[in-house]
């Protein structure tokens, strides 16, 4: 088989600028699509990653109908204490699960004393809370990093209020929200931290302790909005939504009907559709580097062929069997194939190097100097390289099968 | 035992509307180690005959019997086998593989067609490069080489597999006179020295008196045989 390697390489190097320009093209093709999945890879991971570690935890359990009103933050539709022991129960014993925080979701207006607007806040217990999203107290952009999140009497605002009403760290302001009766109710608080907005549902909401809530909100008992479950690493999302679903789904009411709802982060973000539609493209470059492998491999190995008819025939005619001639032909374009694929390879883990090392940034909605860190795995790089090696043989299969059902008199003649 | 028997041999193609019969009732002998030549004008089926002693091409009728196997009934596969293993070819256009060196060109058999080892295979090649004059040339490519020394290789790759049975077609038809006459000297000695049979076919009548045995064919019919005087 080397040997038919070396020979398959010598044919090549006979065409050397059609040789150059065939796996320039497939070096071409890998290159775009390598660096669009090391890019839209970090993009998507940088984005995943700051909706699940610092909004929305990776499922979360609501009472039945709250999602559906969820941009109304309904006080009605809270989780009574009976129901919140059995969402706790289950969480405390589920192996699947690395930390849960229970949350308060309401609105509110908030005061300077001087100017008013409305706010979304979540009332958290802090401990819990960052244990569920991580990276939330890295979205501080004032106040301390070391201190809890957010201490009792104390509030954490999100930028934009911050900067529309002028508000810093150790401001007093009024928080004025209505409870579940429609009474209304104002306390005092002090703000501790400024919290970066980021894209996505809760980006750009407010953090209370979860006891402050209570008493703003003159709740009797201890009733959640929601819990924000994290899973530990490698758990399958999937796999552990299934599995929540199918066991909230048995706690039925008097009606018989579920009382509970679990929802993974994918179905609260809108996100999740950008998350698709990046997959989609991914597979698309994918689809489009197979058909530039397959038509220039064909093409460049049809072109082999025809021009070497009068070759065939004297190598079938001195007896190399039509699976050698087949081998040969093959031969050459899985060497095309090969060198497309590792120049590609060397070209591209040097470009995602260098963008590494140049720190670049982007915008996405709301969000600046978003730093994207393309990587790209070996797996991947791997699953690329077998596509198109895989290709190019497939593309050669047709050429080469041609070449070695010539019959040799025929071949002989052709000049 | 003859190396070649064949007796009633036709061969028939169609060609449009008309069929043409190539070789008609041919019937011969060839012994094992004998230099062979079949002559006739051009279009008097010369090298159908060959072809079909070649396994290249399968006979209409008759029986074609080639170290011993019946060849009109082998396949594609086996055919191209058969070859291999028994029967070198000398072309017309010498044939030789364009971007392979003079060497890599008599080994290229010994590694598509035979899987010899690498030293095996070297030791074989130098010395049938040896016997041809060409040793010196072994890594100069096709196109550094006159017609002479290209057909000199030929023979080479055609002998390099220790087949028993050479065919040329025209062998000497691109070469000047005096080339001709080495090659059919160079051929005659790898006889001597390999004790392979060589069959070629020629219309050039001073290389046809090299032959030892001669069949003469005219529209497809053998008309005599005839020995060397």
């Amino acid at each position: 088989m080397i040997n038919i390697l070396k020979i398959a390489a010598k044919n090549l190097l006979r065409y050397r600028r059609r040789t150059f320009l065939t796996s320039l093209l497939i070096t071409i093709g890998i290159v775009a699509v390598l660096l669009f999945m090391s890019l839209s890879g970090s993009f998507r991971a940088l984005m995943v990653g700051q909706i699940t570690d610092s909004m929305l935890g990776h499922l979360q359990i609501h009472k039945k109908g709250y999602v559906a009103s969820i941009d109304n933050l309904p006080l009605t539709l809270n989780m009574k204490p009976a129901m919140v022991a059995k969402v706790t129960d289950y969480l405390q014993h589920d192996k699947d699960v690395a930390a849960w925080s229970p949350r308060i979701k309401f609105g509110a207006m908030f005061s300077n004393f001087k100017e008013t607007t409305s706010i979304r806040l979540n009332g958290v217990d802090p401990q819990r809370e960052v244990a569920t999203c991580p990276l939330l107290p890295g979205r501080l952009i004032q106040g301390n990093h070391q201190q809890p999140l957010v201490a009792p009497g104390k509030i954490v605002i999100p930028e934009l209020i911050a900067k529309g009403l002028k508000v810093k760290v150790g401001d007093s302001v009024v928080l004025v929200a209505t409870n579940r009766d429609g009474s209304v109710n104002g306390n005092t608080f002090t703000v501790s931290g400024v919290l970066e907005g980021i894209s996505g549902p809760g980006g750009r909401d407010g953090y209370m302790d979860i006891n402050d809530a209570r008493n703003l909100l003159r709740l009797q008992e201890p009733e959640l909005s929601e819990v924000a479950i994290r899973l530990k690493p490698g758990v399958s999302l999937n796999k552990a939504f299934k599995a929540m679903r199918q066991h909230f789904a048995q706690i039925t009411n008097q009606q018989g009907k579920p009382v509970f709802e679990v929802h993974t982060w994918e179905a609260l973000s809108p996100f999740s559709n950008i998350a698709k539609m990046i997959d989609m493209l991914d597979t698309f470059i994918k689809v489009m580097l197979v058909a530039i492998v397959l038509i220039s491999i064909m093409n460049v190995m049809l072109m082999a062929v025809y021009e070497r008819i009068h070759e065939i025939g004297t190598i079938a005619a001195i007896g190399t069997t039509p699976s050698r001639i087949l081998m040969l032909f093959v031969s050459e374009g899985l060497l095309l194939g090969i060198l497309g694929a590792v120049i590609g390879i060397i070209i591209s883990v040097a470009t995602i190097a260098i963008i590494n090392a140049r720190t670049l940034t982007f915008s996405f909605g709301r969000q600046d100097n978003l730093v994207l860190q393309p990587t790209i795995s070996l797996n991947e790089i791997l699953v690329i390289s077998l596509i198109v090696v895989l290709v190019a043989v497939l593309a050669s299969l047709q050429p080469a099968w041609k070449a070695s059902r010539m019959n040799p008199i025929t071949a002989l003649r052709h000049f | 035992m003859a190396l070649i028997e064949a007796s009633g041999l036709c061969k028939s193609y169609q060609a449009g509307d008309v069929v043409v019969e190539a070789i008609k009732e041919a019937t011969f002998s060839i012994e094992p180690g004998a230099f062979v030549s079949f002559v006739g004008p051009s279009g008097s089926g010369k090298s159908t005959l060959l072809n079909m002693i070649g396994c290249l091409d399968t006979p209409t009728c008759g029986n074609l019997s080639v170290v011993n196997t019946d060849v009109a009934t082998l396949n594609h596969k086996q055919a191209a086998v058969f070859r291999g293993n028994h029967i070198g070819f000398v072309f017309q256009d010498f044939n030789l593989i364009p971007v392979l060196s003079v060497y890599e060109n008599v080994e290229y058999p010994l590694i598509m067609v035979q899987r010899w080892s690498a030293q095996r295979r070297r030791k074989q090649v130098m010395e049938l490069l040896e016997a041809v004059g060409m040793q010196e040339q072994a890594e100069k490519r096709p196109n550094q080489l006159s017609g002479g020394q290209k057909q000199r290789v030929a023979i080479a790759r055609a002998l390099v597999t220790n087949s028993k049975l050479v065919l040329a077609d025209e062998p000497t038809a691109n070469l000047d006179s005096a080339t001709a006459h080495r090659v059919i000297d160079l051929m005659k000695s790898m006889r001597e020295q390999f004790e392979t049979t060589f069959i070629f076919s020629t219309h050039d009548p001073k290389v046809m008196a090299e032959a030892e045995v001669t069949f003469t064919l005219v529209d497809g019919r053998i008309v005599q045989p005839e020995a060397a005087a």
